[in-house]
């Protein structure tokens, strides 16, 4: 099954990047702009099935690996089950 | 005394690490290399700078789990003195030895230069009575900008963990912090690169007395002998 994993920085946590990207859109004429945030996908491809079990694994990882949970927050779509 | 200096595949501060403490010290160091799952006997652990497995993902986040790790994480434990440098720092922060996270520089520059850092009154090895209200000593990251939640910086503070501070902030860092030890005061880390400021030709050598200062943490007749 296929898996999505967004790994996001949390919202109260300065996001240099974000910033960057913000005035180059504002530069380009991009209007309206009230906010932009940079994070990462990593997209999974994993044998089985969804259970629980699996969840528990898979937030674990999310956990100590993909994300850093003093810096950012993450959340996962199981694409195609 | 006996040093280790962990080399990762991406650390590019080793040789430097190793040199402050055998050449700027004379101490007798050796390397470990990241596989390893013992340390041997010793009673410093160095993680040097550079860029472990490419800083992917987050900088140290993959280091962390390096089979070395588990070892330095139960040293830690015991009180083994540990030291961190620049990518070293960043590796004790995502391992959760040392509190906070580094993040992108806010000028989103790589900030290669040196700077004038403020010593905070720590403990008896680390204070500027020992060593000087400030110190001078090079930094090389992009991503120095340490980051911690309100309560935890109300710990840092309370427990006095904050080793030095920027006297003008490169990097965007919470209340300019260049490096912190742990709470029992065994855990070290900073982005500053001590292990470029120690030669005769370096352009400073405040490297030596920080390094110093680490040491008489567990071992206060070392910095005595040696001021």
């Amino acid at each position: 099954m296929k898996i999505n994993v967004f790994v996001t920085p949390k919202k109260n946590v300065l996001d240099p990047q974000g910033a960057a990207v913000g005035h180059a859109l504002e530069t380009l004429g991009f209007s309206g702009l009230k906010g932009t945030r940079v994070g990462k996908l990593i997209e999974l491809d994993v044998e089985g099935g969804d259970t629980p079990e699996f969840r528990a694994r898979l937030d674990r990882v999310c956990r100590d690996l993909l994300s850093n949970p003093v810096i950012e927050d993450y959340r996962y779509e199981i694409v195609r089950p | 005394m006996k040093i280790a200096v962990v080399q990762f595949p991406g650390s590019n501060g080793d040789q430097d690490t190793f040199h402050l403490f055998a050449s700027g010290l004379g101490l007798p160091t050796r390397y470990l290399w990241h596989k390893d799952t013992a340390l041997g006997d010793v009673d410093l652990v160095a993680l040097p700078g550079g860029f472990a497995y490419g800083d992917y993902l987050r900088c140290g986040a993959i280091a962390r789990f390096s089979p070395i790790m588990a070892a330095v994480r139960e040293f830690a434990a015991r009180g083994g003195l540990v030291f961190g440098i620049c990518n070293g720092f960043q590796v004790l922060c995502e391992a959760g030895l040392l509190p906070g996270a580094l993040i992108r520089n806010s000028c989103l520059e790589f900030r290669c230069q040196m700077c004038e850092l403020t010593v905070e009154a720590s403990s008896a090895a680390f204070s500027p009575a020992v060593l000087g209200a400030s110190l001078r000593l090079p930094i090389a990251h992009g991503e120095g900008n340490y980051r911690i939640d309100p309560t935890g910086l109300e710990q840092l503070e309370a427990n006095r963990q904050i080793l030095l501070r920027y006297a003008h902030n490169p990097n965007g860092s919470l209340g300019g912090i260049a490096g912190i030890r742990n709470r029992a005061g065994n855990v070290f880390g900073l982005m500053p690169h001590p292990d470029r400021a120690f030669e005769r030709f370096h352009a400073s050598r405040d490297g030596l007395p920080f390094a110093r200062a680490v040491l008489a943490a567990q071992f206060p007749e070392f910095q005595k002998k040696s001021a």
